[in-house]
């Protein structure tokens, strides 16, 4: 196969590989943005569960002390 | 289901019921008004004033595309197999403007021509290898020579 | 239809929905991309170019696709938000609400990729026909939800207004299909879903088909990803999160 006349999709490249690549571009961004989503959202989940396991802890150290 | 569950279930089925409704009313009573563009019998049959804009959409009629002295000014007759109307532009057509394809044509209407500011080219909803339209034509051909086997449909 | 029944309650519940999400995810993104790849393929190398449009109609393999899908999604969402509003089912409303923004995107995919198809074979990249006006307004009604929905602070409000919302909006569905039927248009009619069978030669309409299906999964990723999301945040507070992220930790 010849590669020049493939890329030059008869003349239309201007137009196919754009459409294409605009396509790609935007399915590949729709699964890496959700996925980046959730890993922070598991990360601060897990820095708001500690603070909060820390703060009862500290309450109830509080309570038994006097 | 609840009895509150299917009230809701008739309410939400009682709006898209009244929603359908109305917007088919909407639509059929707008339904000229949305139409992109006019055919050739329209235009002929009359009823539009010279000075409008008008989208006037047919078939080139094979062998009617002439050039004017000037080089860039075309002339060809555009049909819908009822009426035939001229139409007269001066600019670069689109790639698929072509003899027997359907076009669009916006402009006025200049006595008996149409002249137009802008030509678009509508393509139809088949698809195929360039080999086997060729052989399509030919068997075509073969079978009959008339030119109306194209339907108004694919206009 | 009692499995079936299991599995919908099971689906119905948020962490269940997160589990089940999250087994799905990984098989979704590998079958989508081989089907997408696979379809690209045989889309720009194998399949012949057209006799009128030479080698621009491959642009179909994107559009057309995206197109479907653009009305598809918008089903989905209506038929979770009338779940919604009738069962109170809480995930129908997670469903609804993720897939707002994919379905936005995929408008715009296919009005982007209609207008850079229109200009070389039509002439022009835009034109108000019926087909292209009720396509943006589908796009306008997706914003719309989005922003809806983000305008209330209360969520149980939120989820009620956006669900009627696109209850209504629903309309414009048959009218996009049928738009190319009921008006003359620029745009073509349909070439896949005619009353006489698809009239496109085979070796174009496989890749056209691969894709769509490869896209169709996509769409369920890229919604399974955002509802867990989605099911995380609502459910911050409760136990079950609160023990899956320090188990995660102790991992």
């Amino acid at each position: 196969m010849n590669f020049a006349d493939f890329f030059a999709m008869g003349g239309y490249a201007w137009y196919v590989w754009p459409s294409w690549l605009l396509t790609a571009f935007i399915l590949l961004w729709n699964v890496i943005a959700p996925q980046r989503k959730h890993r922070q959202l598991l990360q601060q989940l897990r820095t708001q569960t500690k603070r909060e396991h820390l703060k009862r802890a500290r309450q109830s150290n509080r309570s038994q002390s006097p | 289901m609840t009895p509150k569950q299917k009230k809701r279930m008739r309410i939400v089925l009682l709006v898209l019921a009244g929603l359908s409704v109305t917007s088919l009313l909407a639509l059929n009573a707008f339904r000229s008004n949305l139409m992109y563009f006019l055919t050739p019998a329209e235009i002929v049959a009359g009823g539009y004033p010279d000075e409008g804009m008008y989208r006037l959409g047919g078939m080139v009629v094979e062998g009617s595309v002439r050039r004017l002295e000037n080089g860039i000014t075309v002339e060809f007759d555009l049909t819908d197999y009822q009426q035939t109307v001229t139409v007269r532009y001066t600019g670069i057509l689109p790639d698929l403007f072509r003899e027997g394809q359907g076009i669009i044509a916006h402009g006025k209407i200049d006595g008996q021509l149409f002249s137009a500011e802008e030509v678009l080219a509508k393509h139809d909803e088949s698809y195929m290898a360039p080999e086997l339209a060729e052989a399509m034509k030919n068997v075509d051909m073969n079978k009959t020579s008339s030119t109306n086997s194209i339907s108004e449909e694919t206009l | 239809m009692n499995v079936l029944l299991k599995f919908y309650h099971r689906l119905g519940s948020p962490r269940e929905f997160y589990k089940i999400s999250s087994a799905l995810i990984p098989w979704l993104g590998w079958t989508s991309l081989i089907l997408i790849l696979l379809a690209s393929y045989l889309g720009l190398v194998v399949a012949p170019s057209d006799y009128q449009q030479g080698d621009s109609y491959r642009i179909i393999y994107v559009h057309v696709p995206s197109a479907w899908l653009s009305m598809f999604i918008y089903v989905v969402l209506a038929v979770s938000a009338a779940i919604g509003l009738i069962w109170r089912m809480k995930m129908a409303y997670v469903i609804m609400i993720c897939s707002a923004a994919p379905g936005a995107w995929f408008t715009m995919v296919a009005l982007i990729t209609g207008s850079l198809w229109g200009k070389p074979m039509w002439g022009t990249w835009w034109e108000w026909d019926a087909r292209l006006t009720s396509e943006l307004l589908l796009m306008f009604l997706y914003i719309g939800i989005i922003a809806l929905y983000n305008s209330f602070d209360e969520r149980r409000v939120a989820e009620k207004s956006t669900a009627i919302l696109a209850i209504v909006g629903v309309i414009n569905v048959p009218i996009i299909h049928y738009s190319v039927e009921w008006w003359n248009t620029l745009h073509q009619g349909s070439t896949v879903m005619r009353a006489d069978g698809p009239a496109m030669d085979v070796r174009m309409l496989w890749p056209l088909l691969i894709m769509a299906f490869g896209f169709n999964l996509y769409y369920g990723l890229t919604l399974m990803q955002r509802a867990r999301n989605q099911v995380l945040v609502q459910e911050a507070r409760s136990s079950w999160v609160q023990s899956l992220v320090t188990e995660r930790e102790q991992q």
